[in-house]
């Protein structure tokens, strides 16, 4: 009752939204990094939102099927095939015992969510399935897929072969605005630094992984060289010694002592998560007003978004 | 209180600007008075030394009205009388054998490792903040004469349960994980246990005494070396 891995990939992790409410023992959220895409992957499988998917970077999984089900892949732009034959991508597709899946590596984005009917079935750590390897909680045994893991899902035989058009499907480039909310130290950056880290292009360094993305670029200073160590959220951007930004994802230490600017929106680190090194940001600053009606906006747009659907 | 915006679904909230256990315990009665608050509004809070990040649920409320019942919340609870944190007795095996750093530190310090030991296990610490990783508990404040930097090379792997210095903090490594903090000796406890209930053996805002140990009692209550 399961799919077994016979090629991991570079990274690939069990997830399903992340872990919440648990910083109070330091556990980060974990979760995907491009939460969209694995929600669509599940909305289109007919799942809840928060079954577990796997969470390939940059590509290269492989998986053998081991009982009849369903699966559909969604986010970055890697090829699927299914015995040696392609296969469209954000469209659900029936899957036999003895077949072979491949994600190639992608050829835009970099984040992709590949999920099964009725989700995979794994043990939850402190309420989630979402495996944060730093931590070695979640997924099977905090670590990320290995070859010969196998993972559980219930054998299915009916769904809803649903779909979305090529043109309703997101494009990845090499480019992404970040909209930031300044706060936290923001006073203690002069305004002539301020105008600086909103005004120049920053390259996604190869120092990036789910804890945090760190850029290069023009480098920001702040008046203060540290600060008491401070709770973090979600897309808070560090400016540590070296005067390079550091935009801090779901994997970051729940607490730390760098002065920070502000914060990215979350649909905005989503969109920097499919970055690979060398690609390009620009930081745009906007209220939290603003950031509330694009959070609004696109929880609109999610749930009208229309599924197609093909006969079985 | 100063609050400021953090992120899309956050506030920080500044209840002071040191470490004294007056701020850490102002942190811990905002905790409670934001709680309970936002109610089912709120994902998580995480309090520190002279801080509390305050992280909200922005597709059920927004930013004004969060600040607002912030504000209020922490107004009101500035007089109550914060209920005193329990005081966590755990037990630390002092030796070069587990803490690489105690000779170097004590000769930093122009004091003997004896010396070191008692000014580390004679004083009582507070549970600044929760952090770093699962488990880490940062207390404070070392005593000053034993106060050490970190060092210019971290190392690559750090036992469980090394008790160590960085600065005017010490603290219990909750697992193995890198770290720049001077290792001084070895708690056989565990900080960090899944299993167990409580998960953690304290809390922000308790108070941890360090009780020296032999090395025999150290094994003997699952300490290993």
């Amino acid at each position: 009752m399961s799919l077994k891995v016979t090629q991991p990939g570079l990274l690939s992790l069990l997830q399903d939204k992340g872990r919440y409410g648990k910083h109070q023992i330091g556990l980060t959220n974990g979760g995907p990094l491009d939460p969209a895409a694995a929600q669509l992957c599940n909305r289109l499988l007919g799942n809840t939102a928060n079954a577990t998917v796997i969470e390939a970077s940059f590509g290269g999984l492989q998986l053998e099927v081991l009982n009849d089900t369903f699966i559909c892949v969604t986010g970055a732009q890697m090829p699927l095939k299914i015995n040696n034959k392609d296969a469209a991508r954000y469209a659900v597709h029936p899957v036999f015992a003895g077949d072979q899946l491949s994600l190639e590596f992608a050829e835009a984005g970099c984040r992709a969510y590949l999920g099964v009917a009725d989700g995979f079935q794994i043990v939850q750590s402190f309420g989630s399935s979402a495996t944060v390897v730093r931590e070695h909680i979640g997924g099977l045994k905090g670590e990320k897929l290995d070859v010969g893991d196998v993972l559980n899902c219930p054998e299915v035989n009916q769904r809803r072969l649903f779909f979305i058009n090529p043109e309703s499907q997101p494009r990845y480039h090499d480019t992404v605005t970040v909209r930031v909310i300044p706060g936290y130290q923001q006073q203690h950056f002069s305004r002539l630094q301020q105008r600086r880290f909103f005004s120049h292009r920053y390259t996604v360094s190869d120092r990036c992984d789910r804890m945090g993305y760190r850029l290069e670029g023009p480098a920001i200073t702040c008046d203060l060289e540290g600060i008491l160590s401070e709770g973090i959220c979600h897309g808070a951007i560090q400016i540590p010694a070296d005067g390079q930004p550091i935009v801090l994802m779901n994997d970051r230490q729940t607490i730390g002592g760098y002065p920070k600017i502000g914060a990215a929106l979350s649909l905005d680190t989503a969109a920097l998560a499919q970055l690979t090194p060398g690609g390009t940001v620009h930081f745009t600053p906007v209220t939290p007003h603003a950031a509330h009606n694009a959070l609004h906006l696109a929880a609109s747009v999610t749930r009208r978004q229309r599924l197609l659907e093909r006969p079985a | 209180m100063i609050l400021h915006s953090a992120g899309e679904d956050a506030l920080i909230a500044y209840l002071g600007e040191e470490t004294s256990p007056a701020v850490s315990a102002r942190v811990q009665a905002a905790a409670v008075a934001v709680q309970a608050a936002l109610g089912d509004d709120l994902i998580d809070l995480v309090p520190s030394y002279a801080s509390l990040l305050i992280i909200y649920d922005p597709l059920l409320t927004d930013h004004l009205s969060v600040a607002h019942r912030v504000r209020e919340a922490i107004a009101n609870s500035g007089n109550e009388s914060t209920s005193e944190g329990r005081v966590v007795t755990l037990p630390a095996y002092y030796d070069v054998e587990v803490g690489e750093d105690l000779p170097a530190l004590a000769e930093r310090a122009g004091l003997s490792t004896d010396e070191v030991i008692a000014l580390h296990s004679g004083t009582d610490y507070r549970v600044y903040a929760i952090g770093f990783a699962p488990g880490f508990a940062y207390l404070g404040q070392v005593d000053e004469r034993i106060a050490a930097p970190r060092l210019a090379t971290p190392r690559q792997k750090v036992p469980r349960g090394a008790v160590a210095i960085a600065d005017r903090q010490t603290a219990i490594y909750p697992a193995v994980s890198p770290g720049g903090w001077n290792l001084i000796g070895r708690c056989p406890v565990r900080m960090f246990d899944p299993d167990a209930d409580p998960i953690m053996p304290v809390s922000v805002g308790d108070i941890v005494r360090f009780a020296p140990i032999e090395r025999d009692e150290y094994l003997a209550m699952g300490g290993e070396l």
